[in-house]
């Protein structure tokens, strides 16, 4: 079987997904179960106080026994915010561990800040979380992260909710080429076909949110995810053909064409 | 009169209280939630142990949408 393992835990989905931005629970809930993901990113925040109290929790919706939740630092520009966040994380989930680590630079490109996710991943590492960490497509700095002990480095495609696609598939390639842990795209897919060109290039996973849950048809495009990672997943598995300018080998035979006096050259 | 901070929003009680007593005034009993005192975990074995304190901050959270 081909699986994504992640800190020594085996997944048969390589898609992984947010669960932000749906108009209910009810379409958060067959987008995920549509995707066929494991994996499903949440955010941690203020409970409201004194008011909607009876309200329905995200977590009976998807429950923590059915699904790998990845409790996220969205949101969080410090080192301070981003692991207090995932320290009530790993209690509110009971202990569990995994999380997905961002510290952002600036609310208008929400582009990662390296240098304050480099410290705070030191941090929650040294406190046993194991840490999953979007990054920018820096290849240095994705080295940087496996080697301090990050489970999986997540290179932005483009920007958090661009739908931009993969800007750069070289540097996506050179952090693929040098990882030991699983590269996972995160941020930036737009589409299904944006998916299946980052497997393609050797990524072992694709993490999206807005490409899901902003299209006119969520549930479909969960559909088209789905099946964007595993059609990617099986072409880098296949190995595609050489790319050739001109081939002069056509698919038919060349000869026996009728009509001709010729060898069909 | 002890005051405390909850979620960034002044609370007032009449006597000291510990955790669990907080839990019940915000209505959150057996929601899955987790708190955070004065930038401490608060583990939720130890909730009805710890007394707040006047001038406490307190962090109450729960698990939402999000990518």
């Amino acid at each position: 079987m081909d699986n994504l393992i992640i800190a020594g835990k085996t997944y048969t989905s390589r898609l992984l997904v947010g669960t932000g931005k749906y108009k209910d629970f009810d379409e958060t809930r067959a987008a995920v179960e549509t995707s066929g993901a494991e994996i499903i990113t949440v955010a941690i925040r203020r409970t409201n106080i004194g008011q909607n109290a009876g309200e329905p929790n995200l977590l009976d919706v998807l429950p923590p026994s059915q699904y790998t939740l990845l409790p996220n630092t969205a949101g969080c520009y410090t080192v301070e915010d981003a692991v207090r966040t995932l320290r009530l994380a790993r209690e509110l989930l009971d202990g569990h561990s995994l999380v997905k680590l961002e510290v952002l630079g600036d609310p208008k490109t929400l582009y990662p800040n390296m240098v304050e996710t480099l410290k705070a991943a030191e941090i929650l590492i040294k406190e046993d979380f194991q840490v999953m960490v979007y990054t920018s497509d820096d290849p240095i700095v994705a080295k940087q992260l496996e080697d301090m002990g990050c489970v999986a480095v997540m290179p932005l495609a483009s920007l958090i909710g661009s739908g931009m696609g993969i800007l750069n598939p070289w540097n996506l390639q050179i952090i693929i080429d040098n990882a030991k842990i699983p590269v996972l795209v995160d941020a930036g897919v737009g589409t299904a076909s944006d998916a299946t060109i980052a497997m393609e290039l050797g990524c072992d996973g694709v993490l999206m949110n807005t490409a899901i849950a902003a299209a006119n048809n969520p549930v479909l495009m969960a559909s088209a995810m789905r099946k964007a990672v595993e059609a990617g997943r099986e072409a880098y598995l296949a190995g595609r053909m050489a790319r050739k300018l001109y081939s002069a080998s056509p698919s038919s035979p060349a000869d026996g064409v009728i009509g001709c006096s010729n060898t069909g050259k | 009169m002890i005051q405390l901070t909850v979620n960034g929003q002044p609370q007032q009680f009449e006597a000291p209280i510990n955790v669990t007593q907080l839990v019940d005034h915000l209505a959150l009993q057996g929601k899955r939630i987790a708190i955070e005192r004065n930038g401490e975990i608060v583990p939720r074995s130890q909730f009805s142990q710890q007394m707040l304190a006047h001038g406490d901050q307190l962090e109450v959270v729960v698990a939402v949408g999000g990518g």
